[in-house]
């Protein structure tokens, strides 16, 4: 019995061995920072270096709810953030069910290839399109709006336009992605049950509404549940980039506020604990997603 | 779907057809559009009449490009940091996707490191603890604080060891038998078995590298240190008159502004269009490999 204990022991060795590296990164650059949070209760003066700074207890965190826009802010980030959520499941899934009407191979391909070629491209070439495109006085969105008799709208400019032209860019640029997920679910439903509704005198409206979409839901559901840990990501490097002093009023989000504090104001402090209420709420959202899809799907992650 | 062909089902293939081709061309078409500025002689693009077709065919503004040296000492960096960067996330995901795949009864501590990592998917430290390590740490300004921060990620770490999970039981006790211990099974039998998903997870990483851009920004204190998309973040995205030197900024009286950017962000992109044939091919497998088996 020993020897069997020590043999299995032994033979765990070199998996141990295997995981260090990783480990010791993991180790340094995710949690270390973790320690870094207590600058949201310090007075953090970079100059005076890590172990020297001054406690002031919960001050930064009176100064950020002292702030007349944070609530604005905090707005903005839900509103865009659930916008996108609900556009992320809708444009995909309408898209992934005309697309399997398609019988042509070459077309549907063709198209599939098409939608979900921005998904791999940076913001930052999206965003120099996109400010290209919709300028008002040159962008050829505004031209061709034109012809309309529409007179130029200021897409990113305006207050009234800005957070729907982040949620409409962002589906372009992730919902040919989304809709290969959904049409991979699609594909994988029993053939047998559409020849089944077919005799049964079934339609095409039917066998969509009674077959296609309950065989898509338990991933549409378990997609649904794991984007609430999103809610609190309006997408930084989407609108760091196409946002500015004009619109913060409906673009400014607390990713962003926390870079300007941070980055650019240097209020080390204050900036921490914004991004330190973010993380807690993000923890118990995302806590709480995937709990709910272990419990409900026995989703694994690992 | 069965169904028999009535007019209402001939209707709404025609209707299901037009719709589906007008969408794509609306994710296309701007970047037919921007290729055709970048093509265009400058008059044209003042005057607004190019669309889709470039007008008056130039190459000017490419050879504009071709000629500035920033950009391509930015875009030498950004090879070094996917070259640096790609290797070195292989080697951890292999490595750490190994032992993580196996179960609970062959590696009785499995649980703790799982716990271990999935944590960091639950919470982090945020931008400022990020910042003020990688400065303590000395990595600013250096090809490293590209390449050392995101070494192990979890996502492509999750493909891996799913796909590792797939290979049977069996082979490793096979192995075992014959002497050969977790290194040599790992080396000479999991990786050798799993080249689609290691083709796949090295694409993966290549285009998280190539397209990242916010970590140049923040931990480069020098604007010659720039990767790719932080150099083109700063002179695409906020154009700045007073750091053009007065050669560029007579060039820029012939050139056109908007035909400069473009032909920078068609440059920036072509790597992604080469690749891109690879990762359609890989990707929809990548999918159901890991993020997704419900």
């Amino acid at each position: 019995m020993r020897r069997k204990i020590s043999y299995a022991k032994k033979r765990e060795l070199p998996l141990h061995l295997m995981l260090l590296p990783g480990v010791a990164f993991v180790l340094l650059f995710a949690y270390v920072p973790m320690g870094g949070v207590s600058i949201a209760f310090q007075n953090f003066l970079p100059l005076r270096g890590l172990f020297n700074q001054d406690w002031n207890g919960l001050e930064n965190f009176r100064y950020i709810f002292s702030m007349p826009n944070i609530w604005q802010v905090v707005w903005n980030t839900l509103f865009i953030a659930v916008m996108k959520i609900i556009a992320g499941l809708v444009v995909p899934i309408t898209f992934a069910l005309l697309l399997n009407e398609v019988k042509n191979v070459v077309f549907k391909r063709t198209t599939q290839t098409i939608i979900y070629f921005p998904y791999f491209l940076s913001w930052i070439i999206l965003s120099g399109i996109l400010i290209d495109i919709l300028s008002p006085s040159a962008g050829i969105v505004n031209q061709f709006l034109g012809l309309f008799g529409v007179s130029p709208i200021y897409f990113l400019g305006e207050n009234s336009w800005f957070p729907f032209t982040m949620v409409a860019s962002d589906v372009w640029k992730t919902f040919g992605f989304s809709t290969i997920i959904y049409l991979a679910a699609i594909t994988s439903i029993d053939p047998s049950l559409y020849e089944a509704a077919a005799v049964d005198g079934a339609g095409r409206w039917k066998q969509t509404w009674h077959i296609t979409l309950p065989g898509m839901q338990m991933i549409i559901v378990l997609l649904m549940v794991l984007s609430l840990g999103n809610v609190l990501d309006a997408g930084f490097d989407q609108i760091f980039n196409l946002y500015s002093p004009q619109v913060y009023a409906s673009g400014d989000i607390i990713d962003t506020m926390v870079y300007r504090m941070g980055l650019q104001q240097a209020q080390f402090g204050p900036s921490t604990a914004v991004g330190l209420l973010k993380s807690l709420v993000s923890f118990i959202l995302i806590s709480t997603s995937y709990l709910i899809a272990y419990r409900v799907f026995n989703y694994r992650l690992f | 779907m069965y169904t028999t062909e009535t007019r209402g089902s001939r209707l709404f293939k025609v209707f299901n057809f037009i719709f589906l081709t007008c969408v794509s061309a609306a994710c296309l078409i701007p970047f037919i559009h921007i290729l055709a500025l970048s093509l265009s002689d400058n008059a044209a693009v003042m005057a607004g009449q190019v669309k889709l077709w470039p007008v008056r065919w130039t190459v000017e503004p490419y050879l504009y490009v071709l000629e500035k040296q920033p950009f391509w000492r930015a875009f030498g960096i950004t090879i070094q940091r996917v070259v640096l960067g790609t290797l070195l996330n292989m080697f951890l995901v292999i490595l750490l996707a190994y032992p993580l795949s196996k179960g609970k009864h062959k590696f009785s501590k499995r649980m703790l490191y799982v716990w271990f990592f999935f944590l960091t998917m639950l919470f982090n430290g945020g931008l400022i603890p990020s910042y003020i390590l990688m400065k303590e740490l000395g990595l600013m300004d250096t090809i490293w604080v590209l390449v050392l921060p995101g070494a192990v990620n979890i996502f492509n770490l999750l493909l891996m060891l799913n796909f590792f999970r797939q290979i049977p039981d069996e082979m490793e006790d096979a192995a075992n038998i014959d002497g050969a211990g977790h290194w040599r099974t790992l080396w000479q039998i999991y990786v050798p078995m799993s080249t689609p998903a290691i083709a796949t997870i090295t694409l993966f990483f290549i285009v998280g590298h190539w397209n990242a851009w916010f970590d140049g920004l923040i931990y480069m204190n020098r604007a010659s240190n720039y990767p790719l998309q932080s150099y083109l973040q700063t002179v695409v995205l906020q154009f700045n008159f007073q750091t053009m030197s007065p050669t560029e900024a007579e060039r820029l009286a012939r050139l056109n502004d908007r035909s400069i950017k473009g032909a920078q962000m068609i440059v920036a992109a072509i790597p992604i269009l080469i690749v891109y044939p690879f990762l359609q091919k890989y990707f929809v497998s990548g999918i159901r490999l890991g993020s997704v088996k419900g």
